[in-house]
């Protein structure tokens, strides 16, 4: 029996993106609820004990960052809401479709999350390429706000809380919580050292919580049915809730798909996904949490997706984007194409990374061209190394983990574009090569 | 002139929305291009002056974030995700194709100023591989000749 739906549920109804859709589906009932009969600090415990952690790759449970928060407002320092929708990274469209059909769960969940931290206003940094998301959400605060679900005197319960779409102008940095920060405050977004963590001083060095859009479109419902309801769902005690697992590559029927947390990785691509693309090749390798993770070759994939038992396979459900590789990939490519999106999107600050993962592209450039040297695989994992925890964010260690995963996993394809300047797979790789 | 009375308010309505006007250096950008297509060193200094940052500065956002022009694109902007999961479904095919078909490289413009092409990182879209962001929109799941079709009927 497939499971109910409950973050995607209105997902492909008529009309989904309006007030009264959502409102005829039991829509910011929540908000009434928590407003009218909770306090800040009561939804917060309830969030904690719900167990929901965070969706955006971290996995960080929420109600305990929030709880980080000062319980009292300082009127010089007001406390900031700030929902990340920069979904950028590779292999993921989760928080797109939640915007794009269901905005006011977003918005409901935005606004709950700013009322336990106390937050008067809330920035949706969504970005700059999701021009329709951004439309779509803009449309949304404006009916949510004349039925005063946001703005001045929510529900005359009296607090108050704007919401404020902010447009990112494309950079993948931007999903860094704290490079968010500072793209939000005008600048580069360049990631800042932590501590302090934003709690303590965050956007505009005042308190500031940093919350993933599936993450918050999670909250309503823990409002509605409870935490004890919530935390029976997936794989408790410490993977709750129902899940959003965004599959791509060769798989015959791509998309986002809802399950609890835990979902069978062969479940997804050979039930939900429809199996195989091309029944006459077979499954190499899946990248489980969007590019920035450790790899995993076919014979690795009977686990299930949950944070902990991809931990436990050293790898991580990161941001749920999973990539399905079939016999026809060379790895080399993959890892070169990864490697090249590090490069570009490196910010720059940190010489490790800036300079590293230019090194890895490089080297696996010319591995894959077929001028790779010998000392090539040593070379790489040296450079991975160098770079790995030696930065300010974790976008360095999100081009050196692949690296690694991908050479030691599959070091004989590797070895082979070395010594023979051929590929074993023959179908995507050695463009241009003689 | 686009610095118009009309851009004045606008400007003020994004200022208004942020404790500290440095804030509004990429809401205000987005307008500036909105309205030239591109934005230029003198639009720059404009919105340096206006918001009350340095020229350096608002250079130093314009040329960090990838989709700031600093000068004209095609009428028609084509943007090409070629990330794995779309590499996995065909985008480089797809780029090769364009290439061909518009008979500019990537990073081009068609002499007619009608198309320019440019490779991008992941759009996020990669259930939809392959696919480009052509201006605004998402074109997904496409095919050679879907991508002919639309190109024939643009005008």
């Amino acid at each position: 029996m497939p499971a109910e739906r409950i973050l995607t549920r209105n997902v492909g109804r008529p009309d989904s993106t309006t007030l009264a859709a959502y409102e005829a589906n039991g829509g910011y009932q929540a908000l009434r609820k928590a407003v009218g009969s909770m306090t800040p600090d009561g939804l917060t415990e309830e969030v904690k004990k719900s167990g929901l952690r965070g969706r955006g790759g971290a996995g960080f449970p929420t109600g305990l960052k929030w709880s980080f928060m000062p319980k009292e407002v300082d009127p010089k320092r007001p406390h900031y809401f700030l929902i990340n929708a920069d979904e950028s990274e590779p292999g993921t469209f989760k928080d797109r479709l939640l915007m794009e059909q269901d905005p006011h769960l977003v918005l409901e969940g935005t606004l709950l999350g700013a009322y336990a931290i106390r937050a008067s206003v809330a920035y949706i940094y969504i970005r700059g390429e999701f021009v329709h998301g951004a439309a779509v959400l803009e449309r949304a605060i404006a009916e949510a706000t004349a039925k005063r679900y946001a703005g001045k005197n929510v529900l005359g319960g009296g607090w108050s809380c704007e919401l404020v779409v902010h447009r990112g102008a494309g950079a993948y940095i931007c999903g860094e919580e704290t490079a968010l920060m500072s793209s939000l405050e005008g600048d580069r977004g360049y990631p800042r050292l932590k501590p302090p963590f934003p709690a303590a001083s965050g956007v505009w060095k005042c308190p500031t919580t940093i919350n993933n859009v599936e993450t918050v479109a999670n909250i309503p419902f823990i409002v509605e049915r409870g935490a004890a309801w919530f935390s029976s769902v997936g794989k408790p005690p410490k993977n709750t809730g129902p899940k959003l697992y965004c599959l791509s590559g060769h798989v015959k029927r791509p998309g986002v798909y809802e399950a609890p947390l835990g979902l069978p990785m062969r479940e997804l691509i050979e039930e939900l996904g429809g199996g195989m693309l091309h029944t006459d090749r077979p499954l190499k390798a899946v990248i489980p949490g969007g590019s920035s993770v450790p790899v995993l070759r076919a014979d690795e994939c009977d686990l299930d997706l949950d944070f902990d038992s991809l931990m436990a396979k050293g790898t991580m459900l990161g941001s749920a984007g999973i990539m399905v590789m079939d016999s026809s990939v060379c790895m080399v490519a993959a890892m070169a194409r990864i490697a090249h999106f590090y490069h570009h999107e490196s910010c720059g600050q940190c010489t490790p990374c800036r300079e590293g993962c230019g090194w890895l592209e490089r080297i696996l450039n010319r591995i894959e061209t077929g001028l790779g040297l010998p000392s090539d695989l040593d070379l790489l994992l040296s450079v991975s190394d160098n770079i790995m925890g030696n930065t300010i964010c974790a976008l360095g260690d999100a081009a050196a983990m692949p690296t690694i995963s991908f050479v030691k996993k599959f070091e004989e394809e590797f070895r082979h574009h070395i010594e023979h300047k051929t590929c074993l797979t023959g179908t995507l790789a050695m463009q241009g090569v003689r | 002139m686009i610095f118009d009375a009309a851009f004045e308010s606008a400007v003020d309505a994004i200022v208004a929305k942020y404790p500290q006007p440095k804030a509004a250096v990429l809401p205000v950008l987005w307008e500036v291009q909105k309205r030239m297509g591109f934005i230029d060193t003198a639009a720059e200094a404009w919105v340096a002056q206006r918001l009350g940052v340095a020229p350096a500065h608002v250079h130093g956002c314009v040329t960090f974030y990838t989709m700031y022009k600093q000068r004209p694109s095609g009428r028609y902007h084509v943007q090409v995700c070629t990330t794995l999961s779309c590499m996995l479904r065909g985008s480089d095919e797809l780029v090769t194709h364009l290439e061909r078909r518009l008979g500019v490289p990537v990073g081009g413009t068609t002499p007619d100023g009608k198309f320019s092409l440019v490779r991008v990182e992941c759009l996020g879209s990669c259930d939809t591989a392959p696919m480009f962001q052509l201006n605004d929109d998402y074109h997904e799941n496409l095919t050679l000749e879907k991508v002919d079709r639309l190109l024939e009927s643009l005008s």
